[in-house]
């Protein structure tokens, strides 16, 4: 069974105004246990878009959204945060600013658990485990339990947000571009230990890049969107051996148009 | 000022502090200035002072006018949440109601207790009655910012925490962001009621109009905690706002010693919160003027 499955979506954006926007168009996606996707296309290709509807931050305008074989088509975010985690462009979007390190990765831990209001928000026996997932980071973050996020750099935010992310091990991890707001050195630790994250726990991830060169380095299947619809899928197979210069022919081929370099190359 | 002005400012403080800290709750871990302040104020007062007369317990008379507010709280929170209604028109809303409803349950426009009633007051002798007054708002005090700090470092607490402070991440990580808001919201009208509740015992009065101008008085002792101690941990937080309380009795004791009109001391509420809301940034203009200053010299200097 898929762990994700994406039936004939399509998303409206102002349906029946003069504006209006199919932004997908009858996208299937399967995603199995332990495949990490890379999500590429142009901007306004409907890659954020795919990403919201499965997440559940937009609602689907026709199709169906199952994970683990549940149809969640219906359900909102915080439903489906049982299943599912996300990281964000922003590296301020993924924690709570005014709430310190620990105070953060203990919300992460109750993910999809009752909270209850007689015990302690931050439990002592869990320090120990931050403390040794912050140390995997290398960032130096393991003594810093107690500071409060927002006075942390970007890209600590971001490696906080991935730990969070994957610290309940979710069925599915969906990524939006989390490097790009990162300074290129900051997003090479960052995309590295993303991989390892997911690598080590073999997270079915789906990943959106503008990065070419980490679309092809990273991850065992590779999606372009185009116009909301899937102009090229490569299954493990074909992504091995591909290059920046490659995708971009077969990109030419398949939708007869000549690939942006500048929109698609933001690395 | 003689002595008996401050006295009385201290435990006008301490009592109208539970009302300031309510406010808190909704105005700095949500992120809203609820109105449905001003209709759980007289709402406490209202319940607690109809179930005297009627001869209940003053604890549990007290104990019902919380549970109003908490109540006053849900409807709002419900208002807000589920039908989607701007903050700002549901505390509006709600406080609109709340006034027939208070009338409703005083059965009349006001209720003056007989000088022989039994109050939170007066229940125990501590000495006098001024010592009856510190003594009873004091614990009240102490009380509610033990429950809070506890309850905002629970799972649960933490989770409302999150919701004020950033609410994407807050539903990434499964808080349903709609049930925390309504649970401030009930704690911060129930701490609301409760501080009329004790204001109505202390007097020995409560009146339906009781609460106008109340969230401006709550406001000013926050901001005022805010200006004096910037960036403090929550429970070190509500012990400034105390003490914001007392400092804004004093000066309203202070201007009223002077023989402004009484009449005008809304009027004075307002102007004096706009001041204070205005200070940090004009203290911050003024720290910018002041370093173009230096940084101009310095490049006079340079040359
Ligand atoms: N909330 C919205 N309301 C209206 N239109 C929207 C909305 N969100 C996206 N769109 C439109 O849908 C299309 C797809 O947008 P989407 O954000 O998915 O693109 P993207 O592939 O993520 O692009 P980028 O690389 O710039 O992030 C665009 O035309 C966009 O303008
Ligand atoms: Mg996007």
């Amino acid at each position: 069974m898929p762990v994700l499955e994406v039936k004939k979506l399509n998303q409206y954006f102002e349906k029946g105004t003069p504006n209006e926007n199919h932004a997908l168009k009858e996208i299937n996606l399967d995603l199995e246990h332990g495949d990490f996707v890379v999500i590429i296309g142009g901007n306004g290709a409907g890659k954020s878009t795919l990403l919201n509807s499965v997440a559940g931050s937009l609602p689907v305008s026709y199709g169906h959204v199952k994970i683990n074989g549940e149809d969640v088509t219906y359900e909102n975010v915080s439903k489906r945060s049982r299943l599912i985690s996300r990281v964000f462009q922003d590296p301020r979007s993924g924690t709570a600013p005014l709430l310190t390190v620990e105070e953060n990765l203990s919300l992460a831990l109750h993910r999809g658990i009752w909270r209850n209001f007689w015990t302690n928000g931050v439990k002592k026996s869990d320090r120990k485990l931050f403390q040794e997932k912050l140390a995997q980071l290398n960032l130096g973050l393991e003594d810093r339990l107690g500071a409060e996020i927002g006075l942390l750099s970007g890209g600590q935010r971001q490696a906080i947000t991935l730990l969070m992310a994957t610290i309940k091990s979710p069925s599915l991890l969906l990524l939006d571009e989390h490097t790009a707001a990162l300074d290129p050195e900051t997003s090479a630790t960052v995309m590295e230990l993303t991989d390892r994250l997911v690598q080590e726990q073999k997270i079915t991830t789906l990943m959106i890049t503008h990065n070419m060169d980490d679309a092809i380095k990273y991850g065992n299947r590779l999606i372009m969107l185009d116009h909301g619809e899937i102009a090229i899928e490569l299954n493990e197979k074909e992504k091995e051996g591909m290059t920046v210069p490659k995708l971009m022919q077969l990109f030419k081929e398949r939708s007869g148009k000549e690939l942006n370099n500048d929109a698609m190359l933001l690395s | 000022m003689d002595i008996d002005i401050i006295i009385s400012s201290v435990y006008q403080g301490l009592l109208w502090s539970i009302m300031a800290i309510g406010v808190y709750l909704t105005f700095r871990i949500l992120d809203i200035a609820d109105m449905t302040a001003e209709g759980s104020f007289p709402l406490g007062a209202a319940i607690t002072m109809q179930a005297i007369v009627s001869g209940v317990s003053p604890i549990l008379a007290t104990i019902y006018g919380f549970l109003g507010g908490a109540a006053a709280g849900l409807v709002s929170g419900i208002l807000h949440t589920k039908l989607k209604i701007p903050a700002l028109l549901t505390g509006i809303l709600t406080m609109t109601g709340l006034y027939s409803i208070n009338l409703f349950v005083m059965g009349k426009a006001n209720i003056s207790l007989l000088a022989t009633a039994k109050t939170l007051f007066n229940l125990h002798d501590f000495g006098s009655s001024t010592a009856n007054t510190i003594v009873i708002g004091g614990v009240m005090v102490t009380i509610v910012i033990i429950i809070l700090v506890f309850f905002f470092n629970t799972e649960m607490g933490l989770a409302a925490r999150a919701v004020g402070n950033n609410q994407n991440m807050s539903a990434a990580n499964g808080i349903n962001n709609d049930n925390m808001k309504i649970i401030v919201y009930m704690l911060s009208n129930g701490l609301i009621a409760l501080s009329g509740s004790l204001m109505a015992q202390l007097n020995g009065y409560a009146d339906v109009s009781m609460g106008i101008g109340t969230i401006v008085i709550a406001l000013a002792a926050i901001i005022i905690a805010e200006i004096i101690l910037k960036n403090l941990s929550f429970g070190k937080r509500l012990i400034t706002i105390v003490i914001g309380s007392m400092i804004y009795r004093l000066i309203i004791a202070f201007v009223l010693d002077r023989g402004v009109d009484p009449n005008a001391l809304r009027l004075f509420y307002s102007l004096m919160l706009a001041v204070f809301l205005a200070i940090p940034l004009i203290s911050k203009s003024f720290k910018q003027i002041k370093q173009r200053r230096l940084n101009n010299q310095d490049q006079v200097e340079d040359k």
